[in-house]
């Protein structure tokens, strides 16, 4: 049992949009400190698996939820639990890169503000620690006071990740997170990505095969909404078990 | 003959596009022609700010009328557009998706009901209210004041508002939301830091068109407010805005020299001061949406 040891655990999960079943019955053990790359044709389920990671269903209409997603072993739709601090956890990057709309800094220094932090040295420390982790300090560190939607979109993303980091998660969360970019802020991204998993336990979605070829240390293939296969990248490339899998690899399905 | 038809066509919707245009301009220089003769003699600084209004001695001082008309309006801002944002929050932000599709539609409703209707209403409620709480206050009031006029006025534009004010927020793409939701703020952080900044233009532009009706709306507001042609000094006093003096007067206006052109006067002023919030709203909400992208 890795159970324990494993940052995020999802049992049984099963995700409803009114009547129609997205989800059904994934069980599923994300690997700590490694990149898992979600992949899958368009409309299986991908996104609607992410944002279960941390309760983002909350937010749509009619969802209905059962099944366990387990976060260092604490069953995050179990009752009594504080959403706020499980969403803390994890930093979110989403397909469209989404600034709020303040300055470059205040993006950063958000998240820490929502969880009490008011020190005005400490939180330039975050701001600069935080930006050079997503590789952005050099480009920014003249205009931290200027509207981050001044930023070019690939910027925008850094600063997404960066805010992200900055609230101190174990856990990074990306939903195509480089579909609105340019291939060269792409792989700026996808560079920071294998970078941070020294730290972070990283789960991505994609659609884009060769990108999971390149990042993923795990992968996990749904099917309309069916966990077909999951394993490490390299056996799942080298030698997919599952019929399907292996079809949507060699792109017969996609 | 097809390419003849498209001619046309585009002729006649050109036509259309302008004449709405065409039209207002075509108001300004009519009001602006009739009150020439009251600003041949007296000068229009003179009339706005002057707070004799005795026509058959040739005074037509606008200043009561002016500060009337403020008054009104500024109750009716204070008492609607917290309100209306409040709910608008509520509805977009809060409430499940049921609740919003059944409670909109009734409040569009609510701006489709005649002004005749509020006005019986607030005379029947709000002008006794309003005297039954003067008191309170230690002042003596009929009911028929600019408390009344701003209450009912309220109510009869936070659709607007409140309309306005869904639409910007609906443009705020859900995702930036769960931006800032994933990061562990709570709904009402996130409504507070990114929403309400993010759609703060807009809400400004509903504001400021709310402001706009509230300026030109006459038949309920004339029914409550007292019309007492002197500036009022307590929101419990009498008031006299411009669009009631307007009404009020226009039927008894040939007998007494000049008195048709000052009331002219009075409907440019007015037609002025709404036209410039209109123009303002509508630039608010274009730096809205695009700021909104
Ligand atoms: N709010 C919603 N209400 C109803 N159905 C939804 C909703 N969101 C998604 N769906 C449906 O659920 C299924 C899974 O959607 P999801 O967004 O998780 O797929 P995805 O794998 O991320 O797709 P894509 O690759 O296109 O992003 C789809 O069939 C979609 O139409
Ligand atoms: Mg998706």
């Amino acid at each position: 049992m890795n159970d324990v040891r494993s940052h995020l655990s999802i049992r049984n999960l099963n995700v409803f949009y009114g009547d129609l079943q997205v989800l059904k019955n994934i069980s599923l053990d994300i690997p700590d400190r490694k990149i898992s790359v979600i992949i899958g044709p368009s409309g299986c389920g991908k996104t609607t698996l992410l944002k279960s990671m941390n309760r983002l269903l909350d937010h749509v209409d009619e969802v209905r939820v059962d099944g366990e997603v387990l976060v260092d072993g604490e069953d995050i739709y179990g009752p009594n639990v504080e959403v706020t601090r499980i969403r803390k956890k994890m930093g979110l990057l989403s397909q469209k890169p989404q600034v709020l709309p303040m300055s470059i800094y205040d993006n950063i220094a958000y998240g820490p503000r929502i969880h009490g932090h008011r020190d005005r040295k400490r939180l330039d420390f975050i701001v600069r620690n935080y930006l050079s982790a997503a590789g952005l300090w050099e480009e920014v560190k003249d205009r931290l006071h200027h509207p981050a939607s001044r930023l070019s979109v690939g910027q925008q993303q850094r600063l997404c990740l960066a805010r992200g980091l900055a609230v101190e998660p174990e856990i990074i969360l990306g939903d195509e997170p480089t579909s609105a970019l340019d291939p060269q802020s792409s792989q700026r991204i996808e560079r920071r990505l294998v970078e941070l998993k020294k730290d972070y336990t990283v789960v991505v979605v994609t659609h884009i095969l060769r990108q999971a070829r390149r990042i993923a240390d795990y992968i996990v293939f749904l099917y309309l909404g069916e966990l077909v296969e999951h394993g490490p990248a390299q056996d799942v490339f080298a030698n997919p078990r599952d019929p399907r899998t292996r079809a949507y690899l060699t792109g017969e399905i996609s | 003959m097809r390419l003849l038809k498209e001619k046309a066509g585009r002729t006649v919707m050109f036509i259309l596009t302008v004449l709405p245009t065409l039209l207002l301009v075509l108001m300004f220089f009519g009001l602006f022609r009739k009150s020439r003769a009251i600003l041949a003699l007296k000068s229009f600084g003179g009339l706005l700010f002057s707070s004799g209004w005795h026509p058959l001695r040739g005074e037509f001082g606008l200043f009561p009328f002016l500060i009337g008309t403020l008054w009104v309006t500024a109750v009716a801002l204070v008492i609607a557009v917290p309100i209306s944002l409040l709910m608008a929050v509520y509805l977009s932000e809060y409430a499940p998706r049921g609740f919003r599709d059944f409670a909109k539609p009734l409040i569009d409703l609510l701006s489709g009901i005649p002004s005749v209707i509020f006005g019986v209403w607030g005379v029947l409620v709000i002008v006794p209210l309003v005297g039954r709480i003067a008191p309170l206050f230690g002042r003596y009031s009929s009911g028929y004041s600019v408390l009344a006029g701003g209450i009912v006025l309220a109510v009869m534009i936070f659709p607007t508002i409140i309309h306005v004010a869904l639409e910007v927020f609906s443009a705020i793409p859900f995702p930036l939301r769960e931006a800032s939701l994933s990061l562990g703020a709570t709904r009402w952080e996130t409504t507070r830091h990114v929403v309400l900044r993010k759609g703060s233009q807009g809400i400004i532009a509903a504001c400021v068109l709310g402001l706009s009706r509230a300026l030109g709306e006459t038949m309920a507001v004339l029914m409550v407010v007292g019309n007492v042609p002197a500036a009022p000094k307590s929101v419990f006093d009498a008031g006299y805005p411009l669009p009631a003096l307007i009404a009020n007067n226009y039927g008894e206006i040939l007998s007494v020299p000049l008195y048709d052109s000052a009331l002219m006067l009075a409907a440019l002023v007015l037609f002025i001061v709404v036209q410039t919030f209109n123009i303002l709203a509508r630039w608010f909400l274009v730096r809205a949406e695009r700021r909104a992208e």
